[in-house]
């Protein structure tokens, strides 16, 4: 029996993608964010306001963080060398700050809305 | 070490309130001191275990393990608070009545402890886990950071653990006919409070729908961060920017244990527990 190509199992995967993923989230606009040495690159990032967002953070230290922000209402735990997506409710004009809750001091940053 | 010390207040606050209002639920109750304990030490390897596995938890369920994780320990939560609720308007009143008599004590117990025992455990794992990769992160930075690391560590915690004593002492100070009246109408804005933010969590995780985006927004005067805002997140399930969802499950919560609570208080066979006095 022939084994299946690769080309199968990088389609079966992005079928998979597209059922299990949010209905909404594939259409939104991404945006990237890292973290390194406690701080956010970059720390200021402008978006379109009242689109919805996807937001992909990078966490380059080896130790987790906390991205939180009251403004967006997102809190998630990046664990140390990981990557997490947040999904970023259409925003209305306006800045919206974030913080890395276990450094607070360095890892800051704002999203601004136009 | 200041600010070590307010991120540990902040993840501890939840849990010694938690702690405390069952305290002051259980009062006079055999055995509660070992279940609260109990539910401490399990929360704390309970939150070793997943800030271990954070990694996993994180990319589970198309990287949104960690919302219906974190929704999920607030459900269950909401639960235990509930049927803990339900059993009280049982039992409640007779419980007051023979509240301190050593013969009453035994009966007593049959209490569900272990539902209020889970509720802690549930509150200490779901902050716990987050103060251990903190601690964690500051540890890592290297062998300087120790004494800031002990400091802010035994000041937060510190304050945490006096302002639960504080809360349950001035409970406890109701008089026992009560007392359990408002530690039941604690518990229930708790669970109210809870469910609210485990719809806060599915929102984020983009499951729910918000209903509404932001209902009102309170957020210049008693901000989410503070420690006021945190106390009274805790205790009414307070949030400077709700969503309409929010609210939803926060009525819904009320109105649902509130009926169970009248339908299970009438107890139509004799309580064969009770002699004829």
């Amino acid at each position: 029996m022939p084994r299946p190509s690769s080309s199968f199992w990088l389609s079966v995967l992005c079928l998979s993608t597209l059922l299990f993923s949010a209905p909404s989230s594939g259409q939104g606009l991404s945006f990237t964010l890292t973290i390194k040495n406690h701080r956010f690159h970059p720390a200021e990032l402008e978006v379109p306001a009242g689109k919805k967002l996807r937001l992909l953070v990078k966490n380059l230290d080896p130790t987790a963080e906390e991205f939180e922000s009251h403004d967006l209402r997102l809190e998630k735990v990046i664990p140390g060398g990981k990557e997490a997506v947040l999904i970023v409710r259409p925003l209305k004009p306006g800045t919206y700050k974030f913080v890395g809750e276990f450094n607070e001091k360095t890892a800051q940053g704002r999203i601004v809305a136009k | 070490m200041l600010a070590t010390a307010v991120i540990v207040l902040r993840e501890v606050l939840e849990a010694a309130l938690v702690v405390s209002i069952v305290l002051a639920a259980t009062r006079g109750v055999p055995g509660r001191g070992a279940w609260v304990t109990y539910g401490v030490v399990g929360g704390i390897l309970g939150a070793l275990v997943v800030a271990a596995f954070a990694d996993r938890l994180a990319t589970a369920a198309s990287g949104l393990g960690q919302e219906i994780f974190n929704a999920s320990v607030l459900f269950l939560a909401v639960a235990m608070l509930g049927w803990h609720n339900v059993w009280m308007t049982r039992h409640g009143r007779e419980m007051a009545a023979s509240l301190g008599s050593v013969g009453s004590a035994v009966r007593l117990g049959a209490r569900p402890l272990y539902a209020l025992s889970v509720v802690v455990m549930m509150a200490v794992l779901r902050e716990g886990s987050e103060l251990v990769l903190f601690l964690y992160g500051i540890a890592s930075a290297g062998p300087g950071q120790s004494s800031e690391l002990a400091g802010g560590f035994a000041l937060g915690l510190l304050a945490g653990v006096a302002l639960s004593l504080a809360m349950y002492f001035g409970l406890v100070r109701i008089p026992a006919k009560r007392l359990f009246t408002v530690t039941g109408w604690l518990i229930l804005l708790l669970a109210a409070g809870m469910a609210a933010q485990a719809a806060a969590y599915l929102v984020q995780a983009d499951i729910l729908p918000p209903l509404g985006e932001t209902i009102w927004d309170t957020s210049r005067l008693l901000p989410d961060n503070s420690i006021v805002g945190k106390l009274m997140h805790t205790l009414v399930g307070y949030t400077a920017r709700p969503y309409g969802i929010q609210l939803g499950f926060y009525a819904l919560t009320l109105v649902v244990l509130l009926i169970l609570m009248k339908l299970f208080a009438q107890d139509p066979r004799p309580n064969p527990g009770q002699s004829a006095t």
